[in-house]
């Protein structure tokens, strides 16, 4: 259940707030600083501006993507809205196998800082949900406790390779060359219903915390995502376009304002140059100077820049009254909030204290981070003690329990009653705004709502509570950690050379290679790589007898690929992996798929239409995806739909996404799949042929790596031998397994040369292929035997391969008295018939028929006169 | 039904005074239960209790108090609780019988996965009652008595014919492995939670610090019928990767199980196959005889005990029961029929006489190996009988084809026809009676119990019972009238 949902099915209609404040004759485009969104059955408009933080449609609704705005535009028909962005991304949103690298728990409520070159930051500007309020928390800070949850905190920075901390020092000075939010923290306020100096004050306080850290960042992400985006798919034409139309001018003048002192400048000293279109350019400029930006930032940049320039200057001196406006709330509005804030994660307590952290909040994070570490010990270890809980809470609910923030009060408790205790102003505040939207949100505790809380509410999407937000009760385990006991003392490991090899001969050990699958290793590398580059996505299938590599071959490329995304040689991407056989029914591929992606639950048909979802939407803030589909023939079902779906969302523009199948048998795609399923499979296929004698000689060598328990000849003859009946190299390793066991077994009589010999693999060559019947039928009891011979006496006198039992016991009698044995009666031929029927050496009707029922054999006759003769 | 039997008759028969448990309602049980191996199988798993035996305490104690003097009571009742023990596989045997490779093999593998976390698959393929759980228990038992072993192996053990389907498999692993989705004996979550749920727990384990799970799944070949074989490939695929280390153990009677796994699943297994085909010779035969009848030197009153061991040696050297146990033995080599026919002749013995004599044995052989159906035939009326006897003449003149009850009723009239004096005559209906009688006792059987709409006169039938099944009747029949004996030998009706 998403708490978006309803918000998402609405019809959402965007308007452009104003008249067009830029505009680029060359692009054709024309830029605004603000639009409002207007929701279907909302009386009042939501609107979001310039250097607002604003959710995006993604494939999740729980959790929309979070960016900054920076830019609005419109092409020159006036239909596509696009918005230029900053992104944020939340822990769901980063590759499970980082998620440790933070080394805490995440709060439910952080973000992080986004730093990927290789991200699109130009969506369409219909995606856009409303706003979000964030706010920076200094990196040795606690999270501040009994906030509204909608609010969102931001501490780290992430670039796809590591968090790190927003430097303060970047942080610090930001406000200053921090163009583009404050210019269009005007437009943001004056676009608010009313314009209540409380709700301003609040607005500005929870900018003003937030924006004096992204910025520094901010620039930096924002030159790699530009950059990127000359390289990714989406951005591509456009910038190509823009490129063309590249002046050096304005290049140079930003050149020169790298030089200007703008980072140490006053708050005044921001306002007013806030004005001017000066600031633009010092963002520009950091943006080439900053530290985390790569060296990477080429020419192929500068038009971008520069056109960046070009547009947002005009919309920051636009509104000269403005950023005045806020930058006197600016004060206000973070002395009114801040106390509360701290009341909160100080559990009420400390006011004075939190005043004086307060003031030094306000001109040094850093500070303020140690003054506060130092005097308020009490203070963090109540709220630790309230994170813990909301950490609780926060992995009850999920990871995305980030964007669901502070909607359910009832399983809240603790925001809930730090909400109530929240100051006088906010009070009022909160009564000012709320103005629009809440009336389906009240659930008699009215009074007891917060200001921001509301004050979100009007932007962000409506959520109702998740039912995964209930309580944790003991009711069931649902969040059991699957595990087995482990052992009190370790494994004993090998002790002596035929040991050794085999446990390096058992399937299991993991080779550090594969050899003799190079060829397939390069192809499906290459696909996958070139997929992963060019951020496309496409289908490939592979085929092959049991035994032959498939699987491991895959691993074996994503276990490189991954190794060179480590380096920074291609893009990172997901590698998610489902088999046919592990599940129950083809629909749980989706719930797999899913859960494996996003770590959510749910039924098939709900994880379906959020997988459709996630690969159809335009969001471009996405990794590559790799699927690795094995034993596809299992996720066959009647109308074929999970394999239809499988195969058509790589098609899909947005969605990056390669499938990797694996099946056993060739002609999958002609065989079961109908024709709109085989076509959307594409022709990318590689069939794994058997193993040849040579190259299984090599696997085994290879794997023992030097460890001498072998006979050359006894290698070749399982090798040979496998290769002739299967060319499945797990047989031919169990073998060779099997013959070790022997060697020791036998070595310790005859004292041989302690190597498995041909005579050993022999031996095991025969436990493994020799056919069981005849020592079945040898080792049976005489009656046993009797009555086969007299089933093939009745088959030859019928001259059929059946008779019933009644017609073979005649003959079974007749046998007995020719042998001199006194004739069984029916009960013993039938007790006798049906032992050899349990053996599968006769095959035999329900014992029900008694006298009719029917006999064959189930060896042939041939073996079975051999058998007896021999006898 | 047959189930339930049996346990009432194993309980009488645990009962220490044991005198007149009804030999025909054993007799018919027994013959029940040779038509249905796969039943009786289960009920001596049923009250085997194998695997409590192994780890918990020995079940008898010998009272050591009163060591010497024991009346000749007690020392029946004693003897006798020993050998039931024995011949209804309550108790290991110290070391199984013939099979000592096997068992050298199928030890050394389990060692090797609880010891070095080695994972492994085999098959113990046998036919019924050749001893394949007795050897699993065996080597179990050595496995646990090692001391690395004991505190590091888990157990878990399916029945594929309690664990009909991957569902309930599954819950029973979950349940038997005490992950952490069960609360008390209860497992939570569907179906496709619980594979996945096992999945990450068998995967979570690595060789060298994960407890080695040992799985045991009787009739391993049911497993092979479950939907796409789930749980087969994803054990054996657990087997063969570096996962948590597990021993697949598979018991069956089916020669061709491999044939029944699918290929995918067949590559994964290790075709390691344990085969326990029995190559006892009649005097090796004759041995295990002797031993299963004699009682340990530890016997309390070794003066019975030196008298029984004596009787029994005595017993094996007569010819009469040499020639029942050879055509015992000719009939199966399997320990299981040899053990329900020196079950019946030890519960024959008694105070009067407390030795085993060979009258007991073969009259146990009389009971063992009489033919059910014959038995059958003594309780019908006359009436009756000359039905079964027309209808063999009906067989004989139409080879088998099947007949009407109007034609049997038309050859009974004939022969009362021509010997009126002896039988008196039926009504229509009363022949019609008998009739059906037979049909209840599923003598005759419909050809095609699936059409209704045809009158009961002229259902086609057929006789379940063999020709010379009938002639056998008839010549034990007490008091049978010659004519009619005269009858049923005659070439024509």
């Amino acid at each position: 259940m998403s708490r978006y949902i309803t918000r998402l099915r609405m019809r959402r209609t965007y308007k452009w707030n104003g008249r067009p404040v830029g505009e680029d004759r060359k692009l054709k485009r024309q830029y605004y600083e603000s639009m409002s969104i207007s929701v279907e059955g909302k009386t009042e408009d939501a609107t979001v501006s310039l250097g607002q933080y604003i959710l995006i449609e993604g494939d999740d609704d729980d959790n929309p993507f979070v960016a900054q705005l920076l830019k609005l535009y419109t092409d020159d028909s006036g239909k596509k809205k696009t918005a230029v962005l900053q992104w944020f991304v939340r822990m769901c949103e980063v590759p499970q196998n980082k998620r440790k690298l933070l080394g805490r728990d995440p709060h439910p409520q952080e973000i992080f800082f986004y730093q990927d070159r290789s991200c699109d930051n130009e969506v369409d500007g219909e995606t856009i949900l409303g706003a979000v309020q964030i706010e920076y928390v200094p990196v040795q800070d606690p999270f501040p406790v009994g906030k509204s949850r909608d609010i969102l905190f931001v501490k780290l920075l992430w670039d796809t390779k590591s968090f790190r901390a927003l430097d303060p020092e970047l942080m610090q000075p930001s406000q200053s060359p921090k163009s583009p939010p404050p210019s269009s923290r005007g437009p943001q306020t004056r676009a608010l219903p009313t314009p209540d100096p409380s709700v301003m004050k609040r607005a500005m306080s929870g900018i003003l915390t937030r924006g004096s850290m992204s910025t520094g960042k901010m620039s930096s992400s924002e030159a790699e995502s530009l950059h990127s985006a000359s390289k990714l798919s989406a951005a591509k034409a456009l910038s190509a376009k823009r490129r063309s139309q590249a002046v050096s001018g304005p290049q140079v003048r930003k050149k020169l304002d790298l030089c200007s002192p703008s980072k140490n400048m006053s708050r005044d000293d921001v306002l007013g140059e806030l004005l001017d279109e000066r600031s633009e350019k010092t963002l520009t400029s950091k943006l080439n100077t900053s530290p985390t930006g790569r060296i990477s930032i080429s020419i192929r940049l500068t038009p971008l820049n520069l056109n960046k320039e070009e547009c947002v200057s005009p919309l920051s001196s636009h509104s000269p009254d403005k950023p005045r406006m806020t930058a006197h709330d600016k004060d206000d509005a973070a002395r009114a909030r801040t106390p509360s804030r701290r009341k909160d994660s100080a559990a009420l307590r400390e006011p004075a204290l939190a005043a004086l952290a307060e003031e030094e909040h306000e001109d040094s994070p850093i500070n303020t981070a140690a003054t506060s570490r130092s005097k308020r010990k009490s203070a963090q270890l109540v709220s630790s003690r309230i994170k813990k809980q909301l950490n609780l809470l926060g992995n009850k609910i999920g990871l995305q329990s980030d964007g669901e923030d502070g909607d359910d009060d009832d399983c809240f408790i603790p925001s809930k009653i730090d909400l109530q205790s929240s100051s006088d102003e906010e009070e009022e505040a909160k009564i000012d705004s709320e103005d629009e939207l809440i009336v389906k949100k009240h659930r008699g505790s009215g009074t007891s709502r917060s200001t921001e809380k509301t004050r979100v509410s009007a932007r962000t999407p409506r959520k109702t509570p998740s039912k995964k937000t209930a309580p944790a009760t003991p009711r069931t385990p649902r969040h059991a950690t699957p595990s087995i006991p482990s052992r009190t003392a370790p494994a004993r490991k090998p002790g002596n050379v035929l040991e050794e090899a085999r446990a390096r001969l058992h399937v299991s050990s993991v080779p550090e290679s594969l050899p003799c699958r190079e060829q397939e290793f390069q192809d499906i590398y290459n696909f996958v790589e070139s997929k992963v580059i060019d951020g496309t996505g496409g289908c490939m299938y592979i085929s092959g007898v049991p035994g032959t590599g498939k699987t491991a071959t895959v691993h074996e490329v994503i276990r490189s690929l991954q190794q060179s995304a480590e380096q920074d040689e291609i893009p990172h991407f997901r590698f998610i992996e489902i088999n046919g056989m592990k599940m129950t029914d083809p629909h749980q591929a989706y719930v797999q798929i899913l859960q494996k992606l996003t770590d959510q639950k749910a039924t098939p048909d709900h994880a379906a239409a959020l997988l459709e979802k996630r690969f159809s939407a335009p969001a471009p803030k996405k990794e590559t995806v790799v699927l690795l589909v094995d034993e596809l023939d299992l996720l066959w079902t009647r109308k074929q739909n999970v394999m239809y779906n499988l195969f058509d969302w790589p098609t899909r523009r947005n969605a990056r996404l390669v499938v990797l199948t694996i099946a056993n048998t060739m002609d999958l795609p002609e065989r079961i799949m109908i024709n709109r399923v085989a076509s959307r499979l594409g022709l990318t296929r590689m069939s794994f042929q058997p193993y040849t004698f040579k190259q299984l000689q090599q696997i085994i060598t290879s794997r023992l790596n030097r460890v001498k328990a072998f006979e050359e000849d006894a290698l070749q003859l399982v090798s040979r031998k496998v290769a002739a009946l299967s060319g499945d190299a797990r047989r031919c390793l169990d073998i060779c397994r099997r013959a070790t066991e022997i060697c020791e077994h036998s070595g310790s009589q005859k004292n041989s040369s302690g190597l498995v010999g041909m005579s050993h693999v022999m031996e095991a060559l025969d436990e493994m292929f020799s056919s069981s019947y005849i020592s079945a039928i040898r080792c049976a009891s005489v009656q046993e035997q009797l009555f086969l011979r007299a089933v093939i006496a009745e088959f030859r006198r019928l001259g059929l391969e059946e008779a019933t039992f009644q017609q073979v016991f005649v003959q079974h009698q007749a046998l007995c008295r020719v042998e001199g044995l006194q004739p069984a009666n029916v009960s013993e031929g039938l007790t006798v018939c049906q032992r050899l029927g349990s053996c599968r050496l006769l095959l035999l009707e329900g014992s029900r028929l008694d006298l009719f029922l029917r006999i064959r054999l189930n060896v042939s006759q041939d073996d079975v006169l051999y058998a007896l003769k021999a006898d | 039904m047959c189930l339930k039997f049996y346990g009432e008759l194993l309980e009488a028969q645990n009962q220490p005074v044991h005198s007149s448990v009804s030999w025909a309602a054993e007799r018919h049980l027994l013959s029940a239960l040779m038509w249905t191996p796969e039943i009786r199988h289960v009920a001596s798993r049923k009250y085997a209790g194998q695997w409590r035996e192994i780890t918990g305490p020995a079940p008898v104690k010998m009272s050591k108090r009163r060591s010497a003097a024991l009346t000749g009571a007690q020392g029946i009742s004693l003897a006798q609780k020993l050998l039931r023990e024995r011949l209804c596989h309550q108790k290991l045997p110290d070391q199984p019988v013939g099979l000592d490779s096997q068992y050298k093999h199928l030890l050394e593998l389990l060692r090797r996965t609880a010891v070095h976390g080695e994972s492994n698959s085999v098959l113990i393929v046998g036919p019924r009652g050749s001893g394949k759980t007795m050897l699993l228990g065996c080597v179990l038992r050595e496995l646990m008595s090692l001391k690395e072993a004991q505190k590091n192996v888990l157990l878990v053990e399916l029945n594929g014919l309690l664990q009909t389907d991957d569902k309930i498999a599954l819950k029973e692993i979950t349940r038997q492995l005490h992950l952490e989705n069960v609360v008390g004996d209860k497992v939570f979550g569907s179906f496709a939670e619980n594979l996945a749920f096992l999945l990450e727990a068998l995967k979570k384990g690595d060789k060298s610090s994960s407890r080695p799970v040992l799985f045991v799944l009787d009739e391993f070949d049911l497993f092979a019928h479950h939907k796409n074989q789930t749980l087969l490939y994803n054990l054996l695929d657990v087997s063969q990767s570096a996962q948590t280390p597990v021993a697949v153990l598979g018991l069956t009677c089916r020669l061709d199980v491999l044939e029944l796994l699918e290929k995918r699943v067949k590559s994964r297994f290790s075709h390691r196959q344990i085969h326990l085909f029995s190559s006892l010779s009649f005097a090796q035969y004759l041995d295990v005889v002797r031993a299963q009848l004699s009682l340990p030197p530890d016997f309390p009153d070794p003066k019975f005990s030196d008298e029984w061991n004596h009787s029994v040696t005595k017993l094996c050297e007569d010819k009469t029961v040499e020639e029942i146990l050879r055509r015992n033995f000719n009939g199966s080599k399997d320990f299981r029929s040899l053990h329900s026919l020196l079950f019946l002749a030890v519960s024959r013995v008694s105070v009067s006489h407390s030795t085993l004599r060979e009258a007991d044995l073969i009259e146990a052989w009389r009971l063992i190996s009489v033919d059910s159906k014959a038995n059958v035939l003594h309780g019908l009326s006359i009436l009756e009988l000359c039905l079964i006897i027309a209808m063999k003449h009906l067989n004989d003149t139409y080879d088998g084809e099947p007949f009407n009850f109007q034609m049997v009723h038309n050859e009974f009239k004939k022969f009362i026809q021509r010997k009126s004096h002896s039988i008196h005559k039926f009504e229509k209906p009363v022949v019609m009676k008998a009739f059906e009688h037979l049909l209840q006792l599923e003598l005759v059987r419909p050809v095609d119990s699936g059409v209704c709409k045809v009158q009961r006169e002229y259902q086609l039938m057929r006789l379940m019972l063999e020709h010379g099944q009938v002639m056998e009747a008839l010549q034990r029949y007490p008091q049978c009238p010659t004519d009619v004996k005269q009858w049923a030998l005659s070439a024509f009706g």
